[in-house]
């Protein structure tokens, strides 16, 4: 897998991973180019498309697009169900994810696609691995009266 | 504002984000974000030094800046500070910052750098992985270079837990796409493929990942992993819909696991093993028969992984090739799929069948299919899957169904989305050519493209049928009438003028008889076309007109009065006023005998491939496998055996290396052919000036200028013919060459010297400018692709046709480890090469060195030696430089003369020579004397630049 993309109806991007050097303009361009191809999609199409020399793959959860570019070797319809594992734990961590906690929380959807996928193959499949890992780094941190006490500024 | 924080809210940070969303305007969002870079600036410049959560805060807000498209300069260092926090969400932070925004040739690397060692010795799982997965998602070359010995230790030594095996497994994968070369094999490789057998899945499946990376780079070193990968995935198949756990995803059994394995198997050709062999098959048998039961789960989820599965082994089939019966079950599996409720499994199903149509097993099976693909084409609602569709067509098309494909193809055009118009022409245009039986069809087809969609019919194409027209003389009748009936209608695209005007330029006589078509009207229909036409379209009907001129005296007058008129003579552009001033000019003064020779119909094209496939490949975009799939399909059919596979192989090899002058009508080499025709006054024909617009506008070929030309080798092969002509760390090129008067043939070998498969791999030959017409090189195609420590032979065909300066350029395209390497080097064909020794006594030598004695037939050069005056060394120089060494000619026995002819197509120039070494001053003189100036010029500076 080349990059991961979430982004909003209205075009707005949401969380952006590349596994391969892209320069900044280059990124610029890709995502100016996924959301125009993927939103003119009519509804009922399929979830796949050729892009350049790259397999685009992508669904819609509930307000948010999920598009991934994928290699000519990588399998398609495993890839949906990446996406789904991930909108999975997603929901997991936040509990019936929405794009809001995706918005506030965007270090976290951050941190939990690295406990799933690196370099752009899945790292961990089983959902409780992912969890669990995921568990012990929130013990790790402090509580939050700590930082309540701080001041915001 | 939501509730939602778990953990570690950072208040700040969520007002700071609340506050963005509230921004009724881009402006008010730019003026917030400004007044949040100056603070966080000035609490980063503060005096007062900043707490471990103010700073990982602040670096969180930056990032959320970038991460809405603005620019951020500054704040690296505090998170770099970050990493060496104790804390791990500061770490964290810190290490999201680092992975989302700095770039491989930041100077803060060997800070960065430092931390992660720190990290990765830490033996804590969590700050070890946070350390993999910087450099995973850093991955530059600094990078790994730091770490590239590092993390094969961590992922084989004993005591690393699993989630670390896990990382540095993807690590090491990652590292090794971006600096293959830094990652090297050593005695962890092996205990990495045992890998495969270890207890925890997680940790198999993120193996299974890097060495399929690292097998398809050196697939020796990792062959044992075959027996590993098909006893693992047997033992995945039979296990039960939950024996795996949490492994089993909505019933089925690690379907992750299961096609990386199957992925990885495809790195290998079958076992050869018989017991491993079977045991794969019954496998991949397993996996078909499962489809066929009823699903265990109506989630979508459950039907995508189970077919995600069926799909990679269907792949691992067709890769595979060998085993018909699962060929063809592959194949019926397809065909269900095909009429399947699921959009998805219809278009994969298409894609994959593209493949499966390349294997000579179920070629014919896949051919079964085609009511049902055209049925696709007419009837999807998804454009993407109607492009796949007519890919299959592509694909599945031969000589039984060619007619019926293209008619489809054709029909479909007229109604096809415009993304794809182009490229459906060029496939109704190759496939036309391919297949046509009798040439009227072809003809009728591509006219019926450029009626359908005469805006995305190339260049190319309409060359391309002309090339045909003019080569094949049975069609040169039907074509003349067939464009004469389509420049009947009203409104007519403007290629089809082109085409039109070639062709009834050349061949409007045998038409001319019928009272229907008499010269007159074919000449009014094509100027009634003429003020709708762009230049170069006008350009080519003044052409076609003076040709007419020859064809047809009694429409003479007529054309004179057309090209006299001001709106030509005083045309303001200055190609068109210069073609009709020059061709009324030629009409008025030529006899008809010269007319007629001058005019004559074109010669025959030489034969060349088309170049209409290399624009379908370059329209695919770099890197695609597509086409070489395509390649691969047409590869094993010429195995097969049949006769018409085989021709198509060649045609798509040539594709493959574009040569400079692909363009179909072969200028390049029309020019040199027609050079003796006399009176234009551009140095060119007036035949060949037909086309010199599209000369002109012809930029898709040209091959991209590519930085500097490598020249260092190329004065030691003046005098040799054999060796190493150039090298780098990746590539070696070798030469070997013969000469024989004006012909010559070299070898050229490319010599992979890295362990990777350079793809899309293409050399071609240039010969720049006035050299076109001096020199033709041919180059026979080679393939796209060369293994690691491999060598591919390329042969090139040389021809002299008349004296020459300049050397061609050999380019050299590739792709090695994901960068395109470029590579130019300047060809040693010299024209020495073409020198014949003459042997001639004494008085004979005398006497034609006095012949040639005037000023300009001899070039005199006096230089300094460059190396030491060996007498035998002198000698061997000389004669391989191509001429007879005379004994005994010269009166001083310390001078070297020799003599030879240089061979051109055109000319044979005789060439004396003489060397006068001066040992005591370490100097030389030579001289040469030639019937031609330019020669005796040329070899002067040749030699001189030997001694």
């Amino acid at each position: 897998m080349r990059f991961l993309l979430l982004f909003s109806r209205q075009g707005k991007l949401r969380l952006q991973k590349w596994f391969t050097p892209v320069t900044e303009r280059e990124k610029k361009k890709v995502i100016r180019e996924m959301t125009l191809m993927v939103l003119a999609r009519p509804p009922r199409s399929s979830n796949f498309l050729h892009w350049r020399d790259l397999k685009i793959v992508y669904k819609r959860y509930a307000s948010l697009y999920f598009c991934c570019g994928l290699e000519d070797q990588d399998n398609e319809l495993l890839t949906l169900e990446v996406l789904h594992r991930y909108v999975e734990l997603l929901d997991k961590y936040f509990g019936n994810v929405c794009e809001l906690d995706i918005i506030f929380n965007f270090e976290k959807a951050y941190f939990i696609l690295d406990e799933f996928l690196m370099g752009g193959e899945i790292l961990e499949t089983s959902k409780t691995a992912v969890g669990i890992a995921m568990e012990e780094a929130e013990t790790l941190q402090e509580t939050m009266e700590e930082y309540m006490s701080k001041p915001t500024y | 504002m939501p509730a939602v924080s778990k953990g570690d809210g950072m208040r700040g940070l969520a007002v700071f984000i609340s506050d963005i969303r509230n921004c009724k305007s881009k402006e008010a969002e730019i003026k917030r974000i400004n007044k949040e870079l100056a603070n966080i600036r000035s609490k980063f410049k503060g005096d007062k030094a900043l707490d471990g959560y103010s700073k990982k805060k602040y670096v969180c807000k930056l990032l959320f800046i970038f991460l809405l498209g603005h620019d951020i300069d500054f704040g690296h260092m505090e998170a770099v500070n970050l990493l060496s926090s104790n804390k791990y969400t500061e770490k964290q932070i810190g290490y999201l910052f680092i992975s989302v925004l700095v770039n491989s040739n930041s100077d803060l690397i060997s800070l960065i750098n430092n931390a992660i060692k720190n990290d990765l010795s830490s033996r804590n799982p969590t700050f070890m992985n946070l350390a993999l997965h910087c450099i995973a998602n850093v991955g530059s070359r600094e990078m790994a270079e730091a770490f590239a010995a590092e993390v094969p230790r961590i992922l084989v030594a004993g005591d690393t837990m699993d989630s670390v095996k896990q990382s540095a497994a993807l690590c090491l994968l990652r590292l090794n796409r971006t600096s293959p070369d830094l990652v090297l094999m050593g005695e962890w490789t092996a205990r990495v493929v045992h890998l495969l057998n270890d207890q925890h899945l997680g940790v198999v499946t993120a193996a299974t990942s890097l060495i399929t990376t690292l097998a398809q780079k050196s697939p020796e070193d990792f062959k044992t992993s075959v027996s590993l990968a098909v006893a693992r995935l047997s033992r995945i198949v039979s296990s039960g819909s939950t024996d795996l756990q949490d492994y089993t995803y909505y019933f089925v059994a690690a379907p992750w696991l299961s096609v990386k394995l199957l992925r990885l198997l495809q790195c290998y050709p079958p076992p050869e093993d018989g017991a491993i062999r079977g045991r794969l098959t019954e496998c991949l048998e397993t996996i078909l028969n499962k489809a066929q039961e009823p699903p265990k789960s109506k989630k979508v989820q459950h039907s995508n992984a189970k077919n995600a599965v069926l799909f990679e082994a269907i792949s691992l089939i067709i890769h595979h090739d060998s085993e018909p019966t699962l060929l063809v079950r592959a194949c019926n599996q397809l065909g269900q799929f095909l009429q399947h409720r699921e959009t998805n499994l219809r278009y994969l199903a298409l894609e994959s069948m593209c493949t499966l149509a390349s294997s000579e097993f179920s070629h014919e099976a896949v051919k079964t299919h085609i009511e049902t693909v055209i049925n696709a084409l007419k009837s999807e609602r998804d454009v993407s899957v109607r492009q796949r569709a007519v890919d299959l067509l592509y694909a599945m098309c031969d000589r039984s169904n060619a007619k019926q494909i293209v008619a489809e193809m054709l029909s479909y055009l007229e109604t096809a989305d415009y993304s794809i118009r182009e490229e459906i022409v060029l496939k109704v245009a190759i496939l036309a050519e391919k297949y046509a039986v009798d040439y009227t069809w072809y003809v009728d087809t591509i006219l019926n493209l450029i009626r359908f969609a005469g805006d995305y019919v190339s260049d190319e194409v309409w060359y391309r049928v002309i090339q045909i027209v003019i080569n094949r003389d049975e069609v040169q009748g039907y074509a003349a009438k067939t464009v004469f009936e389509a420049l009947q209608a009203p409104a007519c695209h403007e290629n089809l003028v082109k085409v039109g005007g070639y062709i009834l330029g050349e061949f409007g006589n045998l038409i001319a008889g019928d009272s229907r078509s008499s010269p007159l009207i074919q000449f009014d229909l094509l100027h009634s076309k003429f003020h709708l036409c762009s230049v170069p379209t006008r350009a080519l009907l003044l052409s076609a007109y003076i040709k007419f001129i020859n064809l047809f005296p009694e429409v003479k007058g007529t054309i004179q009065e057309v090209l006299r008129s001001d709106s030509q003579l005083r045309n303001a552009d200055v190609e068109l006023q210069q073609r009709a001033v020059e061709y009324l000019r030629l009409s008025c003064i030529a006899s008809t005998d010269i007319l007629a020779t001058v005019l004559e119909e074109m010669p025959p094209f030489p034969e060349r491939e088309s170049s209409i496939l290399a624009k379908l490949k370059r329209k695919k975009g770099p890197g695609n496998l597509h086409p070489d799939l395509d390649e691969n399909r047409k590869e094993r059919s010429a195995n097969g055996g049949t006769a018409d596979h085989s021709s198509t192989t060649s045609n798509a090899k040539v594709a493959a290396s574009p040569t400079p002058s692909t363009d179909l009508l072969g200028l390049g080499s029309t020019i040199t052919t027609q050079n003796s025709a006399p009176p234009a006054s551009k140095g060119t024909s007036l035949l060949v000036d037909v086309f010199s617009e599209n000369i002109a506008a012809f930029p898709v070929e040209t091959p991209v200028a590519v930085g500097p030309v490598a020249d260092e080798n190329f004065s030691r092969f003046v005098c040799k013919n054999n060796g190493v002509l150039y090298e780098n760390q990746l590539l070696q090129i070798g030469l070997k060459s013969e000469f024989r008067q004006n012909l010559g043939r070299m070898y050229v070998f490319f010599g992979n010297k890295t362990s990777t498969q350079f793809m899309n791999f293409a050399a071609s030959v240039v010969c720049q400018d006035t050299l076109q017409a001096q020199l033709n090189v041919h180059a026979k195609p080679a393939d796209p692709t060369v293994d690691g420590g491999a060598q591919l032979q390329q042969i090139l065909n040389i021809e002299c046709m008349s004296d020459f300066v300049d050397a061609p350029v050999l380019n050299i395209q590739f792709r090695y480890g994901g960068t395109l390497q470029n590579i130019a080097v300047k060809l040693p064909i010299t024209l020495n090469k073409f020198f014949q020794p003459t042997e001639m006594t004494s008085q004979d030598f005398f006497q034609r060195w006095k012949q040639l004695g005037a000023p300009q037939q001899e070039v005199q050069k006096i230089f300094k030696a460059k190396h030491s005056m060996d007498t035998e060394v002198t000698k061997a120089k000389i004669m391989g430089f191509g001429a007879a060494l005379l004994d005994g000619v010269d009166p001083n026995p310390s001078n070297f003369v020799g003599a030879g002819v240089i061979h051109t197509k055109t000319t044979q120039v005789g060439c004396l020579l003489r060397l006068e070494p001066n040992t005591q001053a370490q100097m030389y003189r030579l001289t040469l004397r030639t019937s031609r100036d330019t020669v005796s010029q040329r070899l002067c500076d040749l030699l001189s630049e030997q001694f």
